[in-house]
């Protein structure tokens, strides 16, 4: 059978000068990566992939996705995810397992038979597949990593804060969205149970740009939050931002609106009857509408 | 039959609780009682307590509104109390936003608030 004969040649190609080849195979790879991983890790990933290759061949066949390669598979998922993690490029990752062609070169060439080549043929499609089928894996890790660090940063982004006995604050920071409105939305009316809380203060320095839409999910955080019975300013609005806010037409009705933060504080202290020693206007009624 | 929802009196105000999901029956029933008892006993404020309640729709959210309006032709004011966050998300999605409804967020801030209307307008209330 010439597909068992081809995959015999190959055992007994990579068997016999193994050692010079697997080496030569490191040092092929540990030069692409320009000393970004040690050569020492290098030389062990390499032996190990080295190893099962030659166990996988052995078993006679030639296709990448067969049972007998699911050890390669394994450790080239690993070495590939490792790489995503490091940082490196795709072509960097598959450069691994394509280098071991170029050290294969010449050792066929030296005394070629028509059997050798043929042999060689069959190896290059296998490593070309394993090459494929890296790219593939690091892609998937890569995706991992970025749809757990997004999750993450929603997460981090949106702090509620209790700034006083019954006021929460809720500093945004970067570009809202509907996903992240939601949260917001949820983590407030939240604490406002969990704390208790009549006012909430929504700042919003750190929001590069207000349009249309971000103005909506605002609108819609404060309108929750009065019929859960909170009142809801809105505070950090920077000159330009108003002058956009202006411009597209956007009203905010009768919706608190204030400059600072320490002005929005001072305004939700004031309805909910804490009076500054200070100031000693605040009075205990609190049916003022503000400034 | 539907549940009866109980509407209780305290002093010059009327608390009703609602302890289940509503269907539509209970609903136009607690309106018929509520407007019936508010006549009857002359009461000057209706606080209702949401805070068991999980699932809202439109039909729920516009029985709000409507007994608040009954209420007021009759000189009660209206406070809802206990809203969930999760109501209160499914509200604002359907565009209701309960505009004459006075809320709190607990009934002891509610019956604070309806103290303090119903004292600050004395001479209206007679």
């Amino acid at each position: 059978m010439a597909g068992g004969s081809t995959t015999e040649r190959l055992v007994r190609l990579l068997s016999v000068s193994g050692e010079d080849l697997a080496s030569g195979w490191v040092a092929e790879v540990s030069s692409s990566l320009g000393g970004r991983v040690s050569r020492v890790e290098v030389e062990r990933e390499l032996r190990e992939l080295y190893t099962s290759l030659l166990a996988a061949l052995e078993q006679g066949s030639l296709d990448a996705h067969a049972e007998g390669f699911s050890e390669v598979r394994a450790l080239l998922s690993e070495l590939s995810r490792t790489r995503a993690r490091q940082g490196f490029t795709p072509t960097e990752t598959a450069v691994s397992v394509f280098a071991l062609k170029a050290v294969l070169e010449p050792v066929l060439a030296g005394d070629s038979t028509s059997g050798d080549i043929e042999a060689y043929l069959a190896l290059s499609r296998l490593l070309d597949a394993l090459g494929l089928f890296t790219v593939e894996a690091y892609t998937r890790s890569r995706e991992e990593l970025i749809s757990a660090q997004s999750e993450q940063l929603l997460e981090l982004s949106t702090p509620v804060v209790k700034l006083w006995d019954g006021v929460i604050g809720v500093p945004l920071v970067g570009t809202l969205d509907s996903a992240r409105t939601m949260v917001v939305m949820e983590k407030m009316l939240q604490a406002l149970i969990d704390t208790g809380s009549e006012q909430a203060i929504i700042d919003i320095t750190g929001v590069p740009a207000v349009d249309t839409q971000v103005a909506q999910h605002l609108l819609k955080t404060v309108v929750a939050a009065r019929l859960m019975g909170a009142e809801c300013t809105i505070s950090g609005i920077r000159p330009p931002i108003a002058q956009t806010i202006v411009a597209l037409g956007i009203d905010f009705g009768d919706i608190a609106t204030k400059a600072t933060l320490a002005d929005a504080l001072r305004h939700a202290l004031k309805r909910s009857g804490v009076s500054l020693s200070a100031t000693a206007t605040a009075t205990a009624t609190g049916t003022g509408k503000g400034r | 039959m539907s549940e009866r929802v109980p509407v209780l009196q305290i002093g010059q105000v009327l608390l009703v609780s609602i302890q289940t999901d509503l269907d539509d029956q209970a609903v136009m029933l607690l309106q018929d009682d509520l407007a019936a008892r508010v006549v009857n006993t002359g009461a000057h404020g209706v606080v209702i307590d949401i805070t068991a309640v999980e699932i809202v729709d439109s039909f729920v959210g516009r029985m709000l509104a409507t007994i608040a309006s009954i209420s007021r032709l009759l000189d009660a004011r209206t406070v809802v109390v206990g809203m969930r966050p999760a109501v209160a998300i499914t509200l604002v999605e359907l565009g209701l936003s309960l505009g004459g409804v006075r809320t709190a967020l607990t009934l002891e801030k509610g019956l604070q608030v309806l103290n303090r209307e119903i004292s600050s307008t004395p001479p209206a209330a007679s």
